[in-house]
């Protein structure tokens, strides 16, 4: 390759997409170094703290493209304080002051406000998409600035985000002039929309292809968009409530027939049962269908709607369908890649619909499966044998029992055996998450087969540090490792520092760690940030090496102690 | 590292290997392991047939209770999806629509008398008065007596009793479950004297 000039070299990393395999690229020489960086326009940082926006902008001076994750994976359940950090600002600070070409910007479990969305609004002038997942900090009013000025924006996708909705018209805030729209998702607002501006928005973008309305939307409008948009890929349906003798029915079905190209639906968050019917010619075609926000569609009407997905690659249900319904998942769905079962009732007195039986039938039927997220009563060593030895390319495995040390139901042991065939079996597993009763012996599994295992978690599981320490020997490319409520101390976290600067991050909460663990690590370990978290205000910051530690948050970094944490977060 | 040598004593360790019959959580495998550093305090036994649960606390472990409710941030589901699946009918800027009864939706509010603070019950996830009678009194940890249409609760100082969409207060078992489950606004079990006048027939 020495032979080759500059611009061929760069013309076949044009190719390399993937960012890892850049990554490597970059590793052969410096001259691969260099051509690389200037031809990397999509840039990924998992870590928000790990690095900051100099860097990476010195970096890869081209770079379109930048995905940005914020808190930690925990975050998400509550157990991380709500201005921990994450915050959006100082980034688009910098690109705005040193004119940074951004194009695209997806964001994860950041804090966003609607200063930064207006100054993404002002700052960039050939902005194009935005996506936002389990983000928060941030109103309509900053979408609105969006919808206003980003006159080429492609893509406004919010997905599950906290947004204060002030019900004002910023969906009015997209100039008549704006045609290029194809994606819009707006899921997750609460309020009411100006449902007028919206058909007119939809019927000037010819090239719109997904769209996901939200709970105020009614039916009469929605069918007056699929009358509009009959090229539709993706639809989200906001509200399905209609009188069962109005004719609006005959006209839905027969708009719905007319969107050939429809391969993913959602959302449904409220019907009327004896309008459903309108949805089973486009159930055929159907590649991904998410009802898991459904709650008014019960376990038989699921079980009709998915008899009509033959196609079906992934689903997302309420666990209202029932062991029943994912027999027929099972007997319909023969091309189902990803399943996730969401509990309907979490905090109820029931237990959860699902038992160890739907998952084996599924595992049974469908032998594509790779992809798993199942929230259920109660599992056994034996179902999750046979489902390692039906479904072996798993690449996500996460199952969450609702009583989190519940044992084995048959046999009331731990689960260890049936999770140990989970990682023995599936040697492509990436991502793990474990519940029920679980001992030391689990660990002593994942570490001897997981080789491939980049996430783990870990929830009231374990006996001692041989728990931790089995894992963090065993699992070379760990990247994650999250653990909750589970009796691992300091000899487990102090044991092999050097580990925790070939991860992404470590989170340890109600454990065992104590100040005087944590001391240690930092002063050992200086590229690393040592985050103790002390929301509860039990410990004394100068205090007692004793004090046992209750959330701790520890990640590699180049760029030393972050400047934006509030007062009861320590940097040690 | 002398470590890596302890693990695999806990190979050939065949205690950890071994079927007992008592319940998890009992035993000690780890019990001499110089890696040990706390006594296993997280398991707790769970009786599947009472519903009662055992507590074992040591070292100030949050603890596991029989409302899954108090441990934060379990079952591990982001906010946002429990808010909608809780409360499928109320949304920003409408009002909630009291003439639905459908159960599939219905959370209702149980009060006992005596008791310091409210609970809520999901009335769609019970087929029927044994199970949420069953229900009441783990949750409340009380013995709700016999029914018989005639003498009301028999065998115990407690009384379910419901409000219906009227606004009356109606004794639990009396109308086909059905009937109770879309008719029934709240519950307020009954304590004492008051709860005998009932079976009384007044």
């Amino acid at each position: 390759m020495n032979y080759f000039p500059d611009e061929v070299i760069e013309h076949v990393f044009h190719f390399v997409e993937s960012n890892k395999d850049r990554n490597s690229i970059s590793l052969v020489c410096k001259l691969w170094y260099r051509i690389e960086r200037f031809s990397r326009l999509r840039v990924f940082v998992g870590n928000c703290y790990a690095i900051s926006p100099e860097r990476v902008f010195a970096r890869f001076p081209f770079m379109k493209s930048l995905f940005l994750k914020g808190k930690p994976h925990f975050a998400d359940f509550n157990l991380v304080p709500d201005d921990w950090g994450g915050f959006l600002y100082p980034w688009i600070e910098y690109m705005a002051r040193n004119k940074v070409n951004l194009e695209e910007l997806r964001l994860k479990r950041m804090i966003v406000t609607d200063d930064s969305l207006e100054l993404i609004a002002a700052s960039f002038a050939n902005f194009k998409s935005l996506v936002l997942v389990s983000c928060e900090g941030f109103t309509t009013d900053g979408l609105a600035a969006i919808a206003a000025n980003c006159r080429f924006l492609r893509e406004l996708d919010l997905q599950e985000n906290e947004i204060e909705d002030h019900r004002g018209q910023w969906i009015n805030c997209f100039p008549e002039c704006h045609t290029s729209l194809v994606a819009l998702n707006f899921a997750c607002l609460r309020g009411d929309i100006n449902l007028a501006a919206l058909e007119r928005l939809v019927a000037r973008s010819p090239n719109l292809k997904s769209l996901r309305l939200n709970q105020a939307v009614p039916l009469e409008t929605f069918h007056r968009i699929l009358v509009r948009a009959p090229q539709l890929v993706e639809l989200g349906v906001g509200s399905f409530v209609n009188d069962p003798e109005s004719e609006i029915n005959d006209k839905l079905t027969s708009a719905l027939q007319k969107c050939q190209s429809m391969r993913s639906l959602s959302g449904f968050f409220e019907v009327t049962l004896s309008c459903m019917s309108a949805i089973y010619p486009v159930c055929e075609n159907l590649i991904s269908l998410n009802l898991s926000y459904a709650p008014e569609i019960p376990g038989n009407e699921l079980i009709k709607i998915i008899q009509h997905c033959r196609k079906l690659q992934k689903l997302w249900v309420l666990d209202c369908i029932g062991d029943k319904g994912l027999k027929v998942v099972a007997d319909s769905c023969k091309e189902l890649q990803e399943l996730r079962v969401f509990p309907f009732d979490p905090h109820g007195v029931r237990n959860g619909a699902v038992t160890e039986e739907g998952l084996v039938a599924v595992a049974s039927g469908c032998l594509k499966l790779n992809s798993l997220l199942y929230f259920c009563q109660q599992m056994t060593n034996e179902a999750l044998i046979t489902v390692a030895r039906k479904c072996p390319n798993f690449i996500r495995f996460r199952l969450c029992i609702l009583n989190p040390t519940k044992p084995d139901a048959a046999t009331m042991q731990p689960l260890d055996e049936g999770f140990g065939a989970i990682v023995q079996s599936c040697k492509g597993l990436r991502r793990l998450s474990m519940s029920g009763l679980l001992t030391d012996r689990v660990f002593h599994y994942i570490g001897s087969f997981a080789e491939n295992l980049e996430m783990l978690s870990v929830a009231f599981a374990g006996d001692s540090d041989a728990g931790m320490l089995y894992v963090l020997n065993g699992c070379k490319k760990l990247s994650k490792l999250e653990i909750r409520d589970s009796p691992f101390g300091n000899v487990a976290l102090l044991m092999d520092v050097r580990k925790y600067e070939t991860m992404r991050s470590l989170w340890m909460s109600s454990c065992e760690v104590t100040m005087g663990g944590c001391r240690t690590l930092a002063k050992m370990m200086p590229r690393l940030n040592v985050e103790v978290i002390n929301d509860s205000g039990d410990l004394d910051k100068h205090g007692d090496d004793n004090q046992v530690v209750n959330k701790l948050f520890v990640y590699r970094t180049l760029v030393g102690p972050r400047k934006d944490a509030p007062d009861f977060v320590w940097t040690l | 590292m002398g470590s890596s040598t302890c693990y695999d004593n806990d190979l050939v360790n065949l205690e950890a290997t071994e079927l007992r019959l008592g319940l998890p959580g009992r035993h000690e495998p780890f019990e001499n392991h110089p890696m040990k550093t706390s006594t296993s305090s997280i398991k707790r036994s769970i009786d599947e047939t009472t519903g009662e649960e055992e507590e074992e606390d040591s070292g100030g472990r949050p603890k596991v209770t029989s409302s899954k409710a108090q441990i934060v941030g379990w079952p591990p589901i982001r906010s946002f999806r429990k808010n909608i699946t809780v409360h499928p009918k109320s949304k920003v800027g409408r009002e909630e629509s009291s003439s639905s009864s459908d159960a599939v939706g219905t959370y209702v509010k149980v009060s006992m008398d005596g008791a310091p603070y409210l609970r809520k019950i999901h009335l769609g996830s019970y087929k029927g008065y044994d199970q949420l009678l069953a229900a009441l009194q783990t949750m409340f940890r009380i013995t709700i007596g016999q029914y018989s249409e005639r003498e009301g609760y028999e065998g115990s100082e407690y009384a379910p009793t419901y409000e219906d969409k009227d606004g009356d207060w109606m004794l639990v078992g009396d109308v086909p479950w059905e009937m109770f489950a879309t008719t029934c606004k709240r519950l307020r079990i009954m304590k004492g004297a008051e709860a005998r006048g009932l079976g009384c027939g007044v």
